[in-house]
């Protein structure tokens, strides 16, 4: 019997009450407890974290792309795919979510280099990548279609640059690369992780545009995964704060840098530079994320939070409205 | 040159051979002068490959330099050797980028942080006293000193390189992506402290990164370099408020800048492209195969770097009397 899901018009992808833990030999690491959100037809959201917060976890767990020692304990991931069906990524068939990943959800992972296969040239993974999807494909025609692409991600010569092996090309083009891999089939949702941490200033802001363009282009849905809040700021339309597992605040991007409600969010604004302002000091956060194997109970920034209340190490904050789209999990909020 | 300049370098190069190869040499810094003044902080930034560490490493004399002069506290320390070279390494300090591979994880940290205390045979009494007054200074406590690396977080383990390179209290401190591997939150813990060491102990820095509004933060004057070459100092402030070099506008304008608003109306200007090889850069200018605003003369000739307002100079025909 195939269930029937059902999902609010425009939205491509709702995940709810996300949870994934890890069975280490430490202990039971809760790498994500409890995440719900949700991405519209052709819109950016971004995932915002510091290490070890789930960030990473989560779009991995959204294909069920998470090994051993983790498990995905529960949660619903609900996608509604090319045809109009809409999928429980968590529950369908493996053979399905097979033809739905790097077809019509695809990833650009942090480091390209470990992303392509030494061994191969760059057009043979377009081909490949296609091939996997649409098994009637010639290799002249997928190279012709590799040259197309390379040239869509600003790749100067691409029909010499498609017969590269990835170790010809330097770390910014293989990024792009990567790029017009995962854009190969045209994904309705792509999962970008850190998509331009080791690459320059110069080379990010290329690739962050051209992402952007191509996005709007084919009306892309994007989860954009990022500790950088410049990058936020220039190209997410609405914003998830994580913390410890846990998404902390949510919000469209100007309510967040504007009104920040959680203290967590108001502290990491402080924490970065801005370069078009003198700033006098930096706000630093006192202390280190804590242990997910030992999360602290209640409010899991109660150790760190400069406004902690007895309340907050007991219990722990449900999602508190402050504007339409924006909510914090923070007691502070409760008396609004 | 006045008595406030702590280190100045005078056509510095080094160029590094390329294996296999008699002739191919990768010209990593290839002429650069500048000076530091006391207790300043000087930015050098630029993008990967444009021979920032090269120079933080020769101001050092890690490497020695291919030519040109090094002046330390108006001594020339160029060709200083042994002995000589160790007491300049007890004024003039490095932390490293990694501090997950910048100490050794078979020493303790009291052991990592008494070498230095060792090497410069420096008298301090009562070692554990003394350090741990030590640790008290980058935020740490005794209880740390009989651990391992491995045992402390990343943001400590750099708060440890940190105040080994200031043990010895040196005078001068260059400080190589000092927070490149930590999070945002601990960056700015470990940024305040490397702004309130300044202030307690004077030092003198070099903040190497590719962050640029980390360094805008952090340094009085800033660097901008190219293949190689400085293209434009300044004070930072106004450096980033009005830059002159095509060059610096094109870095400026692709850094992210956390305001919504302020990041969406800014226009961004735009060079396809990456830099070109320093194996074997263009002749004349060295950005004119990707400047936008080039002229015949840059393909030709080098551009000095010429003084444009107070404090400022650049490298750029458009702004050289010719």
């Amino acid at each position: 019997m195939v269930k029937q899901y059902s999902l609010e018009e425009g939205v491509l992808l709702k995940v709810e009450d996300l949870v994934v833990k890890f069975y280490t030999y430490a202990g039971v690491v809760h790498a994500v407890s409890g995440v719900s959100f949700y991405v519209k037809e052709g819109e950016t959201i971004a995932l915002v974290g510091e290490t070890g917060c789930g960030k990473t976890v989560t779009t991995r767990a959204i294909t069920r792309l998470i090994e051993s020692p983790g498990r995905i304990e529960s949660g619903v991931a609900l996608f509604r795919r090319r045809d109009g069906s809409i999928v429980d990524l968590l529950r369908v068939d493996e053979d399905v979510l097979r033809k739905i990943r790097g077809d019509e959800i695809a990833y650009v992972f942090q480091d390209p280099t470990s992303a392509l296969d030494p061994l191969y040239t760059i057009g043979f993974h377009i081909y490949e990548t296609m091939k996997a999807h649409r098994p009637a494909i010639t290799k002249k025609v997928a190279f012709k279609k590799a040259i197309e692409l390379l040239r869509q991600v600003l790749i100067p010569s691409p029909e010499t640059r498609v017969k590269n092996y990835p170790h010809e090309m330097s770390g910014g083009m293989r990024q792009r690369s990567v790029i017009a891999i995962s854009l190969s089939n045209l994904p309705r949702l792509l999962i970008a992780d850190e998509p331009t941490t080791n690459l320059d200033v110069t080379i990010q802001a290329q690739i962050l545009d051209l992402l952007k363009r191509l996005q709007v282009e084919n009306k892309i849905g994007m989860i954009l995964i990022t500790h950088n809040l410049g990058i936020v700021a220039e190209n997410a339309d609405r914003v998830y704060i994580m913390y410890a597992g846990k998404i902390v605040e949510e919000g469209v991007t100007e309510q967040i840098f504007y009104n920040p409600q959680h203290p967590y969010t108001k502290l990491l604004l402080r924490a970065v530079p801005d370069p078009t302002k003198r700033v006098e000091k930096l706000e630093a956060i006192p202390g280190t994320i804590p242990s997910l194997i030992d999360p602290p109970p209640g409010c899991k920034f109660h150790p760190r939070c400069p406004f902690a209340t007895e309340k907050c190490t007991r219990e722990e904050p449900p999602f508190f409205n402050v504007e339409p789209q924006h909510r914090a999990a923070c007691w502070l909020l409760e008396r609004r | 040159m006045s008595s406030d300049v702590l280190l100045e370098v005078k056509g510095l190069k080094k160029y590094f051979r390329v294996r296999g190869s008699l002739f191919k040499k990768v010209r990593a810094v290839d002429g650069v002068d500048l000076y530091i003044r006391r207790g300043e902080t000087l930015g050098v930034v630029g993008e990967s490959g444009c021979g920032k560490t090269t120079l933080g490493r020769l101001v050092l004399r890690l490497i020695d330099p291919t030519s040109g002069r090094i002046f330390f506290e108006n001594m020339d320390i160029t060709k200083l050797k042994g002995r000589k070279l160790r007491e300049y390494w007890r004024h003039a300090q490095m932390v490293f980028q990694d501090p997950h591979t910048s100490l050794n994880p078979k020493m303790t940290i009291a052991s990592i942080l008494l070498e230095p205390i060792r090497q410069h045979k420096l008298e301090v009494g009562d070692e554990e006293e003394f350090l741990t007054k030590q640790m008290e200074l980058v935020g740490l406590g005794r209880e740390h000193l009989y651990r391992y690396p491995h045992e402390l977080s990343g943001g400590q383990k750099q708060r440890v390189a940190i105040l080994r390179a200031i043990i010895t209290r040196p005078k001068f401190v260059v400080l190589d992506e000092p927070t490149s591997s930590l999070d945002v939150s601990v960056q700015a813990q470990i940024l305040e402290l490397l702004k309130d060491l300044q202030r307690k102990l004077s030092l003198t820095y070099m903040f190497i990164s590719h962050d640029i509004a980390v360094v805008k933060y952090m340094s009085t004057r800033m660097a901008v370099m190219y293949l190689g070459k400085i293209v434009e100092v300044g004070l930072s402030d106004d450096l980033f408020e009005k830059p002159y070099h095509p060059y610096t506008r094109f870095l400026l304008s692709a850094v992210p800048i956390p305001d919504p608003k302020v990041a969406r109306s800014r226009q961004r200007l735009v060079i396809q492209g990456e830099p070109p090889s320093p194996i074997n850069p263009p002749p004349g200018c060295r950005f004119h195969t990707r400047c936008p605003f080039v002229m015949d003369v840059c393909k030709k000739m080098e551009p000095p770097l010429v003084e444009v307002e107070g404090g400022r100079q650049v490298a750029c025909w458009l702004f050289a009397k010719r």
